[in-house]
């Protein structure tokens, strides 16, 4: 809403010294967010005057351009001599001259020059030269009087053409509608700065009346129908300058006189009206729903597919109108119409809501409309514009009108005179709280007076549908008195339990990723079918089972991601393309993993919902586990002083999970496996825990080359993705802490030949179940193939740790726990001991 | 007479000269020695098993008894003598080839240590963790929820009836098909509404988390976001504790700075507001002085920080929750938001696009 602050100051007396960044200020502390102070008219500056064209000749020139070569009269002792481009004036027309030394929007500066082989000592100015409108069509002709008062030649034009204001531009919370209109934000701002208010609208509830232009209502859309006739309207009368000022203030356009009316009341008082020719309507109008298929060409030269939920204004020729929205072709005014039927009305909300945003139809209307109109306010509005338009236009306002329909009774509310001063935790008093409500229109009784000593008795006025509940009238209040008065506490909550076990082990672990040297990313989790073709993903693999999105924001993306990989892979592209080639990236986040478990259930608000609802409400969702995937490409240290680089490759890819792992107090358990997007030949399953307790966390391993090659990552790309709530699941609370033995460990080493398939996990297994207890550690530090031993084969040297608990180990006791490892591994291996 | 030629000599142990000698012969040799090498030598040649003074030792026991004693303090002494300037040369000796050993062994403790990459947390990340630290120490709870969530929990039980603008295609993603009453949470508030579903009041609760609008993607708009919103429902809550505890986490977080709040509209709270921070650059002090302009509240004193209020009793209705004894409060902020200002971020697209020059710039933390 933008708000002229003469219009403003007009509307109410405003102290002398109150300026209008305080204005701007206290009602920003109101709840009328101001969002900044428009100073019109500020880009024109210097001698900017009205003057007059005493003579003129015309002089054709050989591009075929006709000049004027004027004598204007600027209320100098002689006229100056200027070239004009335009026509469409007369000698003897009031004309706004910018002079030597004006500076016009966009820095123009107007000096004498010579031009057509003369001094054109200034110039005659369009409405567009001076920021005042689009028009360029010709230059502006000043009518002889303004707001009754004759033209002074060289008076400033600006002035005259009250081009010059303060505009506060205010973002109008849906809540308060009212504040669509200069009459809304004028009583507010009265209340700001306790200053009277007269509304200029004489509203009250009006009865039904007929005698009028004939009306029927059709739709329980429309409550309230006013029609209004104005006769003999002069079709050439002007629109005052004042009138037409505020308009383009106000953000819109001067169009004819009637058109400006309706426009200047509505901004004014915030009822939108239409005004229909009324030599083009045929028969009564008729407020309706619209039939399915039924078509609507509207003011904007667009025909319109109707939907039985539009609301319609028609006639006996069909529709005539979009009600609320935008007026159609048929009915429109024309630069001959004389006689006006003007409508005024009430339409449900929710229903031009609707028809707006479905049309994408925004306009001036419909913005009021779709928040709620004055239901008393119509007939009102009607009589305002009728009045202007006999006033300006020479019409005459019909004796008889039309009313159909009334405004409802404005819903009854008791409140405890102190629960303001409870809710906003401030000083505020029964008295102050009956003043402030008063002050903004509601009818309060109490307390005491006849409802009980404490409570208040509440009726809104017609113009607050949005002061409903007991709590809309606290909000009332402390807009009012201001959330100043509001003494800040702070609430002491029960004793806390801290983060719970999930939420600290998941910081544990992205912590604990980030100090090894891996960067966390977050990445949009919006993905294509083609990024998981990329993948290489089988028609039947479960990460194709993906959400999809009724409106992505582009339909290249409409899946939610099931794999954090292929956003991982497009930050890792975009960093190798900005030469950042060394790369230990990961993300931790949601992926959305679809299930058929129906739609989710819409209770009824106004009571809790039932067991089974809450169930479905909240159960009815794709599962969401919060993984984490990481990227590995170039070096995990780059070449140095120190040596040749350390190339990232699959161990990097483990490491990472074995970070998270280890965070949590688990070991890593990992077998060969095949699974897109990995090579074949390098991917590991990754598991916690064994037998029936086992849980397969993720992957982890080299990259597949096609896969490599289809997103454009660097050679030998590593990743490693993992349900992390899996694995904080699994996650051991609490234990016990092994006894220390103070004896000495008994070191032996051991070689075994195993196939060369074999894995190194597996004997390192049998060797960790056949030493048993005395088996204090196992550490893998040789793998051998050659020529030594036989093809196909291959010798892992492992060095064994004995200790006891209680003892100093004899070898013999050593050698006998290490033999029974052997014969394990033999057992369960096929390990020969190398000799 | 010379070293040599005193060591040539048949050892005799009664004659002084002759084994004072001997010790003045490996005196001179010891202190002649210059490495633990050469000390060695010296030690065989002058003390060892062959040297002069043991043979002298040795012969003591050929003489007469009345003569060993005389021999025995002679040439003990003298072997004492040889000891006792062995051992002092060799400490001379080790501690000057230690010193030699060290300063040979210098490195450039400046050279730069790799031994693997600079990790980082994402900026976001590490700032919800800072400010759910605040309300953890203050004895509140974190509490997490699904990103895609019931229409119902994202909207109709946060008071926001069916015709509100935000819950139309152009603002807020919903799955496909709409009917399924499924969506990409446009707030984190759907999270306090499962706990009011989910447990007994009292409640003090914040929920971090990302949410998602059909925004533009541009420097100052994502379709993906984070908040952090809190919710407090207790006997006797009233707009008060809400502002005390605004106060006391733009303090927690920012220093000794305040929070203002602008009366606003939200469907889920009411009376509603929007909160202002006060800068905690310039604290005010470039507002209308342009000499000493403030880029992180743009000379205007105050930065929008979120919006909060008393809860809408139509919220704890929907919860079953008696209004007439509870109250609460709710606030609502977005961190992404809070990066941009307190670490002068200048692309709100540098959150999501993965360079990872951004969580590095930072190091994951800097306050």
């Amino acid at each position: 809403m933008r708000v002229p602050m003469s219009w403003l100051r007009e509307l109410i007396t405003l102290p002398a010294n109150v300026t209008t960044a305080q204005v701007a200020d206290a009602l920003t502390r109101a709840g009328l967010q101001v969002e900044r102070i428009e100073v019109t008219g500020a880009d024109v500056s210097g001698p900017v005057v009205v003057g007059r064209v005493l003579e003129f000749t015309e002089q054709p020139q050989r591009n075929g351009k006709v000049i004027r070569w004027c004598q204007v009269d600027v209320g100098e002792l002689a006229p100056r001599g200027i070239i004009c481009g335009a026509r469409n004036f007369e000698s003897g027309d009031y004309v706004v001259v910018a002079l030597p030394g004006a500076v016009l929007p966009g820095g123009f500066e107007i000096t004498a020059r010579k031009t057509y082989g003369r001094v054109s000592d200034g110039m005659i100015c369009a409405e567009d030269e001076l920021g005042l409108g689009v028009d360029h069509d010709g230059i502006m002709v000043l009518p002889a009087q303004v707001n009754g008062q004759p033209l002074t030649l060289g008076a400033d034009a600006m002035d005259v053409l009250q081009a010059r204001d303060e505009v506060l531009e205010i973002d109008v919370t849906p809540d308060i509608g009212y504040c669509l209109s200069m009459r809304g934000v004028a009583r507010e701002t009265a209340q700001a700065f306790g200053v009277a208010f007269t509304d200029p609208y004489l509203i009250g509830n009006v009865r039904p009346t007929e005698g009028g232009y004939p009306i029927r209502l059709e739709s329980e859309n429309c409550t309230v129908f006013v029609a209004l006739t104005i006769n003999d309207v002069d079709p050439n009368a002007p629109t005052p300058t004042w009138m037409a000022a505020r308009l383009v203030a106000a953000g819109m356009r001067s169009i004819s006189l009637e058109v400006d009316i309706t426009n200047y009341v509505m901004l004014e008082s915030g009822q939108p009206l239409h005004a229909y020719d009324g030599d083009r309507l045929r028969g009564p109008i008729v407020v309706r729903q619209a039939t399915q298929g039924e078509r609507l060409t509207t003011l904007d030269d667009v025909e319109r597919k109707l939907s039985p939920d539009d609301l319609l204004i028609t006639d006996d020729s069909g529709p005539i109108g979009l009600a609320g929205v935008m007026g159609g072709q048929t009915t429109e005014l024309t630069p001959t119409t004389r006689n006006i039927v003007l409508e005024a009305a009430r339409f449900d909300p929710v229903s031009i809501g609707r028809t707006f945003r479905r049309h994408k139809l925004p306009s001036e209307a419909s913005a009021r409309f779709s928040r709620g109109v004055d239901p008393a306010l119509p007939l009102a509005a009607a009589r305002m514009a009728a009045r202007l338009m006999a006033e300006l236009g020479g019409g005459t306002v019909a004796d008889a009108y039309t009313v159909v329909g009334q405004a409802p009774a404005m819903p009854v509310q008791r409140i405890r005179a102190d629960l303001p001063a409870r809710i906003l935790g401030a000083p505020i008093s029964a008295e102050q709280v009956v003043e402030v409500l008063r002050a903004s229109g509601v009818r309060v009784t109490g307390p005491g007076e006849g409802t009980g000593s404490e409570w208040l008795r509440l009726v809104p006025p017609t113009w607050r549908p949005d002061l409903v509940d007991e709590y809309d009238y606290v909000e009332e209040v402390g807009r009012k008195v201001g959330f100043g008065v509001v003494r800040p506490s702070v609430p002491s909550a029960p004793p806390g339990t801290g983060y719970t076990f999930a939420q600290r082990s998941r910081r544990s672990v992205l912590n604990a990723l980030a100090t090894a040297g891996f960067v966390e990313l977050l990445t949009l989790p919006f993905i294509s079918t083609d990024e998981l073709d990329r993948l290489g993903l089988a028609a039947d693999d479960p990460r194709r089972a993906t959400v999809r999105l009724a409106n992505p924001l582009a339909d290249t993306q409409p899946f939610m991601r099931t794999t954090l990989l292929p956003g991982l892979f497009a930050a890792v592209a975009r960093n190798t393309s900005r030469s950042q080639d060394d790369l230990a990236v990961f993300e931790c986040g949601a992926v959305f993993l679809a299930n058929n478990r129906g739609a989710a259930p819409m209770p009824d608000v106004s009571r809790r919902p039932s067991p089974a609802e809450i169930a479905a409400v909240t159960g009815n969702l794709p599962d969401q586990p919060r993984m984490v995937g990481g990227v590995l490409a170039g070096s995990w240290v780059p070449s140095g002083w120190q040596g040749p680089a350390e190339k990232a490759d699959w161990r990097h890819a483990v490491y990472l999970a074995q970070i998270a792992t280890a965070t949590l107090g688990m070991d890593l358990g990992r077998r060969a496996t095949q699974r897109e997007p990995w090579h074949p030949g390098r991917c590991a399953e990754l598991f916690v825990g064994s037998g029936d307790d086992e849980v397969v966390l993720g992957h982890a391993g080299e990259l597949h080359p096609k896969v490599i090659k289809a997103y454009g990552l660097p050679e030998r790309a590593c990743a490693v993705e993992f349900d992390l709530d899996a694995l904080i699941a699994a996650a051991p609370r609490g234990g016990e802490v092994h006894p220390i033995s103070p004896f000495p460990l008994t070191k032996q080493d051991v070689a075994l030949v195993v196939d060369d398939d074999m894995p190194a996990a597996a004997v390192r297994q049998a060797l960790v179940e056949g030493g048993g207890e005395l088996l204090e550690s196992v550490r893998l530090f040789d793998i051998y193939t050659g020529a030594q031993i036989a093809d196909g084969k291959k010798s892992l040297a492992f060095a064994l740790g004995f200790r006891a608990a209680d003892r100093t180990l004899t070898e013999a006791e050593a050698a006998k726990s290490r033999q029974a490892a052997v014969d394990r591994a033999a057992q369960v291996c096929g390990a020969v001991q190398r000799a | 007479m010379t070293a040599s030629t005193i060591t040539d000599r048949q050892p005799d142990p009664l004659d002084t000269e002759y084994v004072l000698g001997l010790v003045d012969t490996a005196l001179d040799a010891i202190a002649a020695a210059k490495t633990s090498a050469q000390l060695k030598q010296v030690r065989i040649d002058h003390a060892g098993e062959k040297s002069p003074l043991a043979l002298a030792n040795r012969a003591i026991g050929t003489l007469q008894p009345g003569q060993r004693k005389h021999a025995g303090q002679l040439v003990g002494q003298a072997r004492g003598r040889v000891n006792q300037a062995l051992a002092a040369r060799q400490a001379e000796v080790d501690a000057a080839e230690l010193e030699a050993t060290l300063l040979a062994e210098r490195v450039d403790v400046t050279l730069p240590v790799d031994l693997h990459p600079v990790g980082a947390l994402h900026p976001v990340t590490a700032l919800l963790n800072d400010m759910s630290d605040v309300f953890i120490s203050m004895g509140w709870e974190v509490v997490e929820g699904p990103e895609l969530e019931s229409e119902w929990l994202n909207f109709d039980a946060l008071n926001m009836p069916e015709v509100h603008p935000a819950r139309g295609l152009t603002d807020t993603l919903f799955v496909d098909p709409p009917s399924d009453r499924k969506l990409l949470r446009t707030q984190t508030s759907p999270v306090q509404m499962r706990t009011l579903l989910s447990r007994d009041v009292p409640i003090y609760m914040v929920s971090p988390g990302k949410v998602f609008r059909a925004d533009e993607y541009d420097a100052t708009h994502l379709p993906m976001f984070h908040q952090i919103e809190g919710l407090a429902v207790d006997k006797g809550i009233h707009l008060g504790h809400l502002k005390g505890t605004l106060d006391h986490l733009a303090k927690a977080m920012f220093g000794d700075v305040r929070t203002r709040l602008r009366p606003h509209y939200f469907p889920f709270t009411e009376p509603s507001a929007e909160m202002d921070l006060e800068c905690f650059v310039c604290h005010g002090e470039s507002v209308g002085n342009p000499d000493r302009p403030c880029r992180t509240c743009k000379s205007e004193g105050w930065i929008e920080w979120g919006g909060c209020g008393v809860v809408n009793p139509r919220v704890l209705k929907a919860a079953g929750i008696d209004t007439n004894v509870y109250s609460g409060f709710a606030f609502g902020m977005g961190v992404d938001r809070t990066v941009m200002f307190r670490n002068n971020a200048p692309d709100l697209r540098d959150f999501v696009e993965g360079d990872v020059r951004f969580p590095r710039s930072l190091r994951g933390g800097a306050r």
